[in-house]
């Protein structure tokens, strides 16, 4: 009786450690990017670093601009969202409103595998297919650029989009269906007018974790993008994330130099974006469950 | 012999394998107040159901038999549902606003028929609201969510979304079963002065709302319509066994 019980509080103390440890390890994380780059935003300036437009880390004196970066990712993630909002959430719409049952579920497990596939997989097809068919099509110097990116991470956030949003329209009520039905509405404008209204909140946020993906992503990115330090003109430029160049520098940088740690505030500010999109999307899934 | 506004003839409804109705045959009278009762699971609401083919959407179902509004059999082949479903509107058992605006909720049917615009819309969103005897309490708040109104409230909201498309019948499947009894008695108030514009077909288990309200009287058991006539008879003076017990009060 009394080894049981002592068996007992030892488990629950072991799963207690588990459980703080995952917490003690994204402190110490997000402890030791702050003190990183704390002392580059010192030494360099946290304003002419967000600000600056030039990234020389190497040449003399070096330039630590990110704002080249910021936009490459911005580019690449705004290329993604068109490509990826409008067919994910007719997917959604699809999957929950109109294939019937058997269609239903051979296509989300199509979803979910897309979602299975290595990123440097999604990088190497789109690096062998898409970017020399750019290239043609477009007729263009390089076939790496922001669009190929757009592409190719378009695809990698199409899971979390369509099972997002596709829970959040399959939880639209069926009577807000059948009113409307009832009514005389065909079932597009059922869906159109009653149920994307509905589901909104949680397509909200299933745009946002799709997207929140395709800004932390690197691999794909770094292989298909071009990686030219450079504000682009358009989309059918080479340009260079965020991501992209922290992977890329890291591991020719010299231990507590001035780039080391500039990589690791690009890492903040990184962080900070992820967060920021992670915050939205939470706030609307709160909003649909309510 | 009245006119038939609908007439229904040798209905068979199956689910699956399930046989709901059975051999159903009956005329509604135009601007008359019909009601089915029976117990729970006789195929009452299934009946109303195929008032407007909303049942349709259910999977596996099979229907066999002809109902014919004004004359002409809604099951025809090309026969146009959205037409049919504007022509025969349909208030549920829970009220159902749609989690839009007040006026949006009214408008919606008018939008999607794209039957008015502007001013008009405006005018009978207003008339529509008056006729539920909503327009009083909320001509200020029309720009509000309709999910903040009151239980009757918004079954009222949903019988004036249905008019604004000006039907000619309007399915009542047990609207007052989520009402408590005063708010029943005026959803009722409100069906007895619709009766002058509107065919009104009501599906209850509430045999005293029957009672008051309906001008004809249909009862159901185990998916057969077992009588039908004017309401006074059928609760003083049925033909069969099976009524008079069901309205005595002997099982049900």
């Amino acid at each position: 009786m009394k080894s049981k019980k002592i068996l007992d509080t030892v488990i629950e103390k072991i799963i207690f450690c588990c459980g703080i440890l995952a917490i003690v390890f994204v402190v110490l994380i997000f402890g030791f990017l702050l003190k990183e780059s704390f002392s580059f935003f010192k030494d360099y300036g946290i304003i002419n670093f967000v600000t600056g437009k030039l990234w020389y880390p190497t040449s003399a004196p070096p330039r630590f601009g990110i704002l080249s970066l910021m936009a490459g990712s911005f580019f690449v993630t705004l290329g993604a969202a068109a490509v990826a909002i409008p067919l994910g959430v007719m997917a959604a719409l699809y999957i929950a409103e109109v294939a019937p049952v058997s269609i239903r579920d051979f296509l989300k497990s199509g979803v979910e595998l897309l979602a299975a596939i290595p990123s440097v997989v999604i990088g190497f097809i789109g690096m062998v297919t898409l970017v020399p068919l750019v290239r043609t099509v477009f007729d263009l110097p390089t076939g790496l650029t922001a669009f190929a990116g757009s592409i190719m991470l378009g695809f990698m956030a199409l899971p979390t989009i369509v099972s997002i949003s596709e829970d959040a329209i399959r939880a639209v009520p069926w009577n807000y269906k059948e009113g409307a039905l009832a009514l005389g509405a065909t079932r597009w404008q059922t869906m159109y007018r009653i149920v994307l209204p509905a589901a909104l909140p949680g397509i909200i946020a299933a745009v946002m974790l799709g997207l929140g993906r395709v800004i932390g992503e690197t691999m794909a990115v770094m292989m298909i993008t071009g990686n030219a330090a450079q504000i682009p003109a358009g989309i059918f430029e080479p340009v260079r994330t965020m991501t992209a160049t922290i992977a890329a520098e890291m591991g020719e940088t010299v231990k507590g130099s001035m780039h080391y740690r500039s990589l690791f505030s690009i890492g903040v500010i990184l962080f900070m974006i992820t967060f920021c999109i992670n915050f939205i999307a939470d706030l609307f899934l709160h909003r649909m469950k309510r | 012999m009245p006119l038939k506004k609908i007439d229904v003839e040798n209905l068979n409804l199956y689910y699956s394998s399930f046989h709901a109705l059975k051999s159903v045959s009956l005329s509604v009278a135009p601007n008359r107040i019909t009601s089915i009762i029976g117990p729970s699971g006789c195929g009452k609401s299934t009946l109303l159901r195929t008032f407007n083919r909303i049942n349709d959407t259910i999977e596996g179902i099979k229907i066999t038999g002809e109902v014919r509004i004004d004359g002409s059999n809604i099951y025809d082949d090309g026969y146009d549902v959205d037409a049919l479903r504007r022509k025969v509107g349909m208030v549920f058992q829970r009220p159902n606003p749609f989690p839009l605006s007040i006026y949006e909720n009214v408008a919606f049917g008018l939008k999607i028929h794209a039957m008015a615009s502007g001013a008009v819309l405006d005018a009978i969103v207003e008339e529509s609201l008056k006729d539920v005897l909503l327009w009083d309490d909320l001509k200020d708040k029309l720009r509000r969510s309709a999910l903040e109104l009151s239980l009757e409230e918004r079954q009222r909201l949903c019988i004036a979304r249905l008019i604004a498309v000006k039907p000619d019948i309007i399915l009542l499947d047990e609207p007052c079963s989520a009402l408590d009894p005063i708010a029943t008695l005026r959803i009722e108030e409100l069906m007895v002065e619709l009766k002058k514009k509107y065919t009104i077909l009501i599906v209850t288990h509430n045999m005293q709302q029957a009672a008051r309200i309906s001008d004809d009287t249909g009862f159901m058991l185990l998916g057969e319509l077992i009588e039908f006539g004017i309401t006074s008879k059928i609760f003083t003076n049925p033909a069969m066994k099976q009524t008079e017990d069901y309205v005595t009060g002997r099982f049900g």
